[in-house]
C-alpha cells in the first residue's frame, strides 16, 4: 500500500473529491475538448485570457479518474494569472516530473503543488491521465478558429 | 474436484513471477491468455532444429517445416469440429479473420441497400470493418440489442433479419457482460432466411468445447494468443464451398497459381488467403497450446472456470458499493464491475500495487459502454490456472481501495 500512498497522496485524494474550478466558465474567451481514448476520460477546459496573454480564469468540467481529475483541479489553481509562456514553462516542467526514469529523484523546483504528482511516473499508464487537462488547456490556448471563442 | 490447479499452474512459468513485488493474480486471460511451458518449448524448438520457409523449399528441412505447419491445420480442424482441414485459414488474429471476411466475402456479396446485424455487445473488431463495408457499398448497419442481465434480445435480433439481411455477425462469447449467446439457436434462425453468419469466437474457443459444425454458423474467428498460444496466429474457419468462391485478399507469393503479366489465377482456399510468409512458428506454438488443452481436457476447463466465476460473483457481491456488469444465466468466467466512487481506472492501479491484473477501461466495446451508460468498468477474468484464492485477493485488494477513496 506504501506506493499507492505514494501515488494517491492526500492533496490528490482530495481534490478528486472536491475539484477546484469545476464547473462552465460562462465568459471563456478560449475552450477545449480533451480525451483520452484508452479510458474514456473526458474534460471540456475553459479559460479566459486577457490582452496581454495572461489567464485570468480558467475552469474544467467532465468526468474522469482520481489521477486525471486532482490534475485539472491543482493545474487550475496554479495556472490562474500565469501568462500563456509561463503556462508553456509549467507543463514542461510538470512533464519532466512525470516521465523521469526510474531511480533517479525528478526535479519539483518551481512546481509548488502540482509535485503531489511525482508518484505517477512509477505508473507509467497513468502519465496520460495526469496531462490531460494540461494537454486540453494547451488545445486551447493554441486554438484558432472553430474551439477558440472570442467575446 | 479432481483438477489439479497446483500443477497445471506449474505449466506456467510466468505464474510464478512477482509483479510490484508481490506474487503476481493474473486476472486479464481476457485480454491475452499466458503461455504454458509446453507452447514455448514448442517455438523455441521449432526454430532451434526445425525452421525454414514452407510450401517453398526443395529441401528436407523445409519439407519437414511444412508438414509441421500443415498438420497444425488438421489439428486446429479437429479441434473445432470442422470437416476439412482447407476449412481453415491462418491468419493473424480475431480481428483480422473479420477484415478478411470483410474485404473478400463482405466486397463480393454486399450491394447497395444490402442490411449486416451485429448486436450492441461486439468488440470493435467485429463492428468496424462491418462500418467500413457499409461505407463502401452504401449497405446498413443494424444493430440487436441486449436485455438488462446483458443477455441478447433474441426475438428482437430476429425481428431485425429481413430480405435485405446479407449478413449477420456476432459474438460467441461477450468479452464485458460474458454473456454465451446461444449460437446454434441465432444461426437457424439466419439460415432460414438464407442469411450468412459470422461467429466472432475469440472469448468462445478458449473457455469450452468448440463444435463449429453444431453451432452452425458460415464463419468463425478466433485468435491463438488468447487460447493459450503465441500471439501472431489466429484462425478463420468457413466452409469451404463459401471460402473457394471468394475472391483474393492480400495478393503476393503463395497465393497464387500462376502469375502472369497477362494475368494470374490464384489458388483455392486456404492458400488462397494466406499471401506472404505466415507467422510459421506461432502456428507451430498454437498447435502445442491445442495438444496441451486437449490434455487436461475443456470440458474440465469449463468446469473449472465456471467455478471460479461462482466463487467470484458470490464473494465480489459482498463488497458494499461494488456492482456486477452482466449477470446472463449463461456466463463465461468474465467479471465485469463498477465499484461507487472509485474510477475504474483507479481500481486497476489499486489492484496493479497488489500484483493484481486485471482490465480498465472500455474493453474496445465503446457502443456497449454507451448503452450501458458507464464511461469504463473494471474487469477480472479468469482460465483454468486461477485460484478461488486469487480471486480472495482481489476482493480483499477491492476492500483496500474502497478504503483509500473512501
Amino acid at each position: 500500500m506504501d506506493d499507492l500512498r505514494e501515488l494517491y497522496q492526500a492533496t490528490i485524494l482530495e481534490h478528486n473529491k472536491e475539484p477546484r474550478n469545476f464547473g462552465k466558465l460562462e465568459n471563456a474567451t478560449h475552450e477545449a475538448d480533451g480525451h483520452n481514448p484508452l479510458c474514456g476520460d473526458s474534460l471540456t477546459l475553459y479559460a479566459r485570457v486577457d490582452e496581454g496573454g495572461r489567464v485570468v480564469d480558467v475552469a474544467f468540467q467532465g468526468s474522469g479518474c482520481a489521477i486525471s481529475k486532482a490534475s485539472a483541479s491543482l493545474m487550475t489553481e496554479a495556472v490562474k494569472g500565469k501568462t500563456i509562456g509561463e503556462i508553456e514553462v509549467a507543463f514542461g516542467r510538470f512533464h519532466a516530473l512525470l516521465t523521469a526514469p526510474p531511480g533517479e529523484s525528478p526535479s519539483t523546483e518551481g512546481l509548488g503543488k502540482l509535485a503531489v504528482f511525482s508518484g505517477v511516473r512509477e505508473y507509467p499508464a497513468r502519465v496520460k491521465c495526469a496531462t490531460l487537462a494540461w494537454h486540453a488547456l494547451q488545445a486551447a490556448l493554441d486554438a484558432k478558429g472553430e474551439t477558440a471563442k472570442t467575446e | 474436484m479432481s483438477f489439479d490447479v497446483e500443477r497445471i499452474r506449474r505449466d506456467f512459468p510466468i505464474l510464478a513471477t512477482k509483479m510490484r513485488e508481490r506474487p503476481l493474480a493474473y486476472l486479464d486471460t481476457a485480454a491475452s491468455a499466458q503461455k504454458p511451458k509446453a507452447v514455448i518449448d514448442a517455438i523455441s524448438d521449432f526454430y532451434s532444429s526445425h525452421y525454414a520457409n514452407i510450401h517453398r523449399g526443395v529441401y528436407q528441412l523445409s519439407a519437414e517445416a511444412t508438414r509441421r505447419y500443415d498438420a497444425v491445420r488438421k489439428r486446429v480442424a479437429q479441434f473445432i469440429g470442422a470437416r476439412d482441414p482447407r476449412e481453415i485459414v491462418f491468419v493473424r488474429n480475431a480481428t483480422e479473420a473479420i477484415n478478411l471476411v470483410a474485404r473478400s466475402w463482405g466486397e463480393a456479396q454486399i450491394g447497395k441497400g444490402d442490411e449486416i446485424v451485429v448486436t450492441t455487445m461486439e468488440h470493435h473488431a467485429n463492428i468496424v470493418p462491418w462500418q467500413m463495408l457499409a461505407a463502401r457499398k452504401e449497405a446498413r448497419l443494424r444493430v440487436a440489442s441486449i436485455h438488462e442481465d446483458g443477455s441478447l434480445d433474441v426475438a428482437q435480433l430476429e425481428s431485425l433479419l429481413g430480405p435485405r439481411t446479407r449478413l449477420l455477425a456476432f459474438t460467441h462469447v461477450s468479452n464485458v457482460l460474458g454473456t454465451i449467446n446461444p449460437v446454434a439457436e441465432i444461426t437457424a434462425m439466419a439460415r432460414a432466411r438464407g442469411i450468412t453468419t459470422l461467429v466472432d469466437g475469440a472469448q468462445g474457443v478458449p473457455h469450452g468445447p468448440v463444435d463449429v459444425a453444431s453451432l452452425g454458423c458460415d464463419f468463425y474467428a478466433f485468435s491463438g494468443h488468447k487460447l493459450f498460444g503465441p500471439s501472431g496466429a489466429g484462425v478463420l474457419w468457413g466452409r469451404h464451398a463459401i471460402l473457394d468462391a471468394m475472391p483474393p485478399f492480400l495478393g503476393g507469393g503463395d497465393m497464387i497459381e500462376r502469375v502472369s503479366f497477362k494475368g494470374t489465377t490464384y489458388a483455392r482456399a486456404p492458400e488462397r488467403f494466406e499471401a506472404g510468409t505466415p507467422d510459421i512458428a506461432s502456428v507451430i506454438g498454437l498447435g502445442a497450446a491445442i495438444d496441451y488443452l486437449e490434455g487436461i481436457g475443456m470440458a474440465n476447463i469449463a468446469a473449472w472456470e465456471h467455478a471460479l466465476l461462482v466463487h467470484a460473483t458470490e464473494a465480489l457481491s459482498k463488497v458494499p458499493g461494488l456492482r456486477i456488469i452482466g449477470t446472463a444465466k449463461e456466463k463465461a468466467a468474465v467479471v465485469a464491475f463498477v465499484l461507487d466512487g472509485v474510477h475504474p481506472h483507479d481500481i486497476g492501479t489499486v489492484l496493479d500495487g497488489e500484483g493484481i491484473a486485471i482490465r480498465a477501461g472500455h474493453h474496445c466495446a465503446q457502443p456497449l459502454m454507451e448503452h450501458l451508460g458507464l464511461p469504463a468498468t473494471a474487469r477480472a477474468s479468469f482460465a483454468f490456472y486461477n485460484t478461488p484464492a486469487e480471486i480472495d485477493r482481489l476482493v480483499a485488494a477491492l476492500e483496500k481501495t474502497r478504503d483509500l477513496f473512501a
